[in-house]
């Protein structure tokens, strides 16, 4: 229902850095202040400040709560709006940037379309700084925009700003965040904030401002139509759905499915006062009239009927806790997606992320502000998607029965499907019989990297090493499970993901029987090899990154793939016709262009340290 | 349209709060849009401080008529009874009084687990960090930190023992925002928004007009006619008007894209003490 098009920012940063100085300045000088509160600004001042008597101190422009005032700093998320040039608004959600607040933070940037990041040049680039760039990957902001501020303080020197942007450049890329702008600004001077600045004459991208006016509004996912049944209209003679597009287009006409209840039905007409439009779209509230007017309650998700979405009652999720007492195993929550509402319990926590370092911990529980990977079991199967596909409809929140207070929320990686007419048999002897009678710990490690990175000699020259120590190994190699095991595949997505598969279990029923795993597989997607990590218990699965620069990669063209490609015979290798997803938390990340004596050494440290 | 569905779907026993003013108005307007071509789910409620612009008490019952809807209105008799008035006991007793205790005694009264408002979070700057929805303690008092975290379209409406919740569905629009649905959507707004010659008294600067007989005039002080309209309507002693001749939709709409003084300027209420309106917050005020 909104008048015009929404942007939305989430803007990290703390007080000192200047954020909200930076926000009132462009609040300010886009009209989005009232004279009134100019005048305030001019007026007041809060103990310890340095703007000069009759000015405007920006930073009290944007401060909310009584309390937070008198600490001198922003302790919840505050929402701003602010009309762009182009006549778009944005809404500017501002998040506070001490590090107990990862909770906000996450509420923040979980509907915004891009990150505003603050990065003090006096002070350089702070952990805080990737944390924030963490957590807006993870909720999946895909834009960022690093402002480098306070660099009036050091006589706008060039070389302090592209050290900051070389450190963090690779960083937003390795987190996936496709496009990264970095701009140097004073926000208490106001250079490159609305206006260009003659003081930074080596800098001739644009300005703040400029950014967000062009900055655009993401979708909330590809996956197809997901409408999530809030209510059903009653009138004489009438019954109909209503709820707001989650994603995709529904059109007069569109044959849905009701997810999971083998139900379909087509609509009839979709209703609104004063109108019968033809079509709408994602974020638009509807109410539809379904021909036949089949049972559906609230809570029930419509798709398309070639994309719909398939309930299960187990997933993989990311989840940040925000509850004031840690996460209880076993304990029955209740999982809120939307109008959905179902009882969830928590049956393992996966690990913990560093959201400093990026690295994931092993972690038995997860306590406030933590951010971890669990395995989360609902009471009755629901049709959610993976955060990837579809941003409303792959999230949720977890409630405490009790206090009814949120404690979480959780973004599903994937679903884990429970084969339903098959039961485990229980062994005897298990692996940790077996264990013992080998005298060291079992696991696999899971060497991923582009054709060419070095992955076989790595792992050939750790194996040797492995074995000379008396270590029971075995290697699994691309290549050579493709001349049997994998004969059948090719190369397409599905392909790989069914070969990533297909290893996974092999190295787990090896890692069972108490061997040593070395799997050096190209293995692209993050999603098959995270759901390979799945299989395996905390610490046993180590994830090593063989990161070759493409081009060292087609220099080196052992196998002569990359000649082939360039001929136009191969279309999907890796880096060339296919992309290449890299871990974003790997245990260890090998430089390809190091010896590989060297590399195997870290991963024989790395596996003895297990 | 979202958070008016699911206020009606998750809560057991809501009830829009309906003050008169133009954010009511859309605010009703979007509840019929919501539930069309079913009747609005729940009742709305007036709470009247009996010193309101009569123009807004025969607006209301126009509206009322007009949509059918099924209207509850909660006054403070107590007070009233106690002679409570805005010139006998300042306005920010008065205010505690006639509004928030009425709100809060009525809200209780019928048992009413989710109230729906019209504020906005441009009005004011301790707004800007008020949810969508906002949980209330029992008591209705408002505690900044138990706040819940608000993410995706997910609300945790899980109430436990005297827990009530208010829901703000007009969070995200601006004052302009507001008058341009208006004028999209041909809604009709009590005639005060509009200029007009009034009978006015200035009071420290403020332009208050005489609405009826009860005004009391301070020494020295006298009514003339001036060309005024109002922002923001309250209570008529306490809301002040601004000079203005924009008499249409576009006018105002046209005034209001040149100007830039903050809509609660007007409100006498807010300007005891700089952060009033939390500590009202605080006390169950909307």
């Amino acid at each position: 229902m909104a008048l015009a098009p929404l942007v939305r920012l989430v803007a990290c940063g703390s007080v000192d850095d200047g954020k909200s100085t930076l926000i009132g300045r462009l609040l300010a000088g886009t009209g989005s202040v009232p004279d009134d509160q100019l005048q305030m600004a001019r007026t007041t001042r809060r103990s310890g400040s340095t703007v000069a008597p009759g000015e405007i101190d920006y930073s009290l422009l944007t401060d909310g709560l009584e309390s937070e005032r008198e600490q001198g700093i922003t302790i919840d998320v505050a929402y701003r709006h602010m009309e762009l040039p182009s006549h778009r608004r944005l809404i500017i959600a501002d998040a506070p940037g001490h590090e107990q607040y990862t909770r906000n933070m996450a509420v923040a940037a979980s509907t915004a379309d891009v990150a505003l990041l603050l990065v003090d040049a006096e002070r350089g680039v702070r952990t805080q700084t990737l944390r924030h760039l963490t957590i807006c990957s993870l909720m999946g902001v895909r834009h960022a925009v690093i402002a480098v501020n306070k660099l009036d303080a050091l006589g706008f020197d060039e070389t302090v700003f592209e050290g900051i942007a070389d450190t963090l450049l690779p960083a937003a890329e390795r987190l996936g965040i496709e496009r990264v702008d970095v701009i140097p600004v004073s926000a208490l001077e106001g250079d490159n904030v609305l206006e260009r600045s003659g003081r930074t004459p080596w800098y001739d991208g644009p300005t703040l401002l400029e950014i967000l006016d062009q900055s655009e509004a993401i979708t909330n996912g590809e996956a197809g139509l997901r409408l999530p049944v809030q209510t059903i209209v009653r009138a004489p003679g009438f019954r109909g759905v209503a709820g707001t597009i989650a994603t995709g287009t529904v059109r007069a006409g569109d044959r849905l499915e009701v997810a999971g209840r083998s139900l379909t039905a087509t609509v009839a007409e979709i209703v609104r006062l004063n109108a019968s439009p033809e079509s709408a779209e994602a974020g638009e509230a509807v109410c539809l009239r379904l021909e036949p007017d089949v049972d559906i309650t609230r809570g029930d998700v419509l798709t398309s009927v070639d994309d719909t979405c398939h309930p299960a009652d187990r997933f993989s999720a990311e989840l940040v806790w925000c509850g004031d007492e840690p996460l209880a195993h076993g304990r029955s929550y209740l999982l809120v997606c939307g109008p959905l509402t179902v009882p969830a319990v928590v049956t393992a926590v996966r690990h913990r992320l560093d959201v400093e370092s990026g690295s994931l911990e092993a972690a038995r529980l997860l306590a406030l502000n933590d951010v971890g990977r669990v395995d989360i079991a609902t009471d009755a199967p629901v049709p959610l998607d993976s955060y990837e596909r579809s941003r409303h409809t792959g999230s949720f929140l977890l409630v405490d029965r009790v206090t009814g207070d949120t404690v979480a929320a959780g973004m599903v990686r994937f679903a884990l499907r429970r084969a339903e007419n098959i039961t485990r048999q229980e062994y005897v002897v298990d692996r940790d019989a077996r264990r013992r009678i080998k005298g060291h710990p079992a696991g696999v490690v899971w060497l991923t990297g582009l054709s060419g990175a070095g992955k076989s000699t790595i792992a050939n020259e750790a194996e040797q090493r492995l074995h000379a120590l008396g270590v029971h190994t075995y290697l699994l190699d691309g290549d050579n499970v493709r001349f049997g095991l994998n004969k059948d595949l090719g190369f397409t997505p599905e392909d790989r993901a069914e070969n990533v598969r297909r290893v996974a279990e092999v190295a787990r029923l090896m890692v069972d029987a108490g061997l040593v795993v070395l799997v050096a597989l190209v293995s692209p997607f993050r999603g098959d090899r995270e759901a390979a990590r799945e299989l395996f218990e905390d610490g046993e699965f180590i994830e090593v990154f063989v990161d070759t620069p493409l081009d060292v990669c087609a220099a080196r063209d052992p196998k002569g793939l990359y000649a082939r490609a360039a001929a136009g015979q191969l279309p999907n290798l890796t880096g060339v016709g296919q992309d290449y997803e890299p871990p974003t938390h790997a245990e260890l990340v090998l430089s390809g262009t190091d010896s590989a004596d060297a590399s195997a050494a870290a991963i024989v440290a790395a596996v003895l340290a297990e | 349209m979202w958070a008016l569905r699911e206020a009606a779907a998750a809560f057991r026993r809501p009830v829009l709060l309906y003050s008169i003013g133009k954010d009511s108005g859309v605010l009703l307007h979007l509840a019929r849009k919501a539930f069309y071509p079913g009747p609005i789910p729940f009742p709305v409620m007036h709470v009247d401080t009996t010193w309101k612009f009569r123009d807004m008490i025969t607006f209301r019952d126009q509206m009322v008529s007009e949509y059918q809807l099924e209207l509850i209105v909660a006054t403070n008799e107590a007070a009233v009874a106690e002679g409570v008035t805005p010139f006998s006991h300042g306005s920010q007793e008065y205010t505690r009084l006639m509004k928030t205790v009425a709100l809060r005694e009525a809200l209780d009264e019928y048992g009413f687990d989710a109230a729906i408002g019209g504020s906005r979070r441009d009005e004011e700057r301790s707004r800007a960090k008020e949810r969508i929805f906002s949980l209330r303690m029992p008591g209705h008092r408002w505690e900044p930190r138990r706040q819940r975290p608000e993410l995706w379209r997910s609300v945790n409406s899980e109430l436990v023992e005297g827990q009530t919740m208010r829901v703000f569905p007009l969070s995200n629009w601006t004052e302009l925002d507001v008058w341009r649905y208006i004028r999209r959507e041909g809604l009709p707004v009590v005639p005060l928004y509009f200029a007009a010659e009034r009978p006015v008294v200035v009071r420290q600067g403020q332009l208050i007009v005489v609405d009826d007989e009860r005004m009391q005039f301070e020494p020295g002080e006298t009514s003339q006619q001036r060309l005024v309209r109002f922002r923001s309507l309250g209570c008529y002693p306490l809301s002040a008007a601004v000079a203005s001749s924009a008499d249409t939709l576009d006018d105002v709409i046209a005034e209001m894209e040149s100007s830039n003084e903050s809509e609660r300027a007007g409100r006498l209420i807010d300007g005891e003490g700089s952060a009033s309106m939390e500590s009202k917050k605080v006390e169950g005020y909307f």
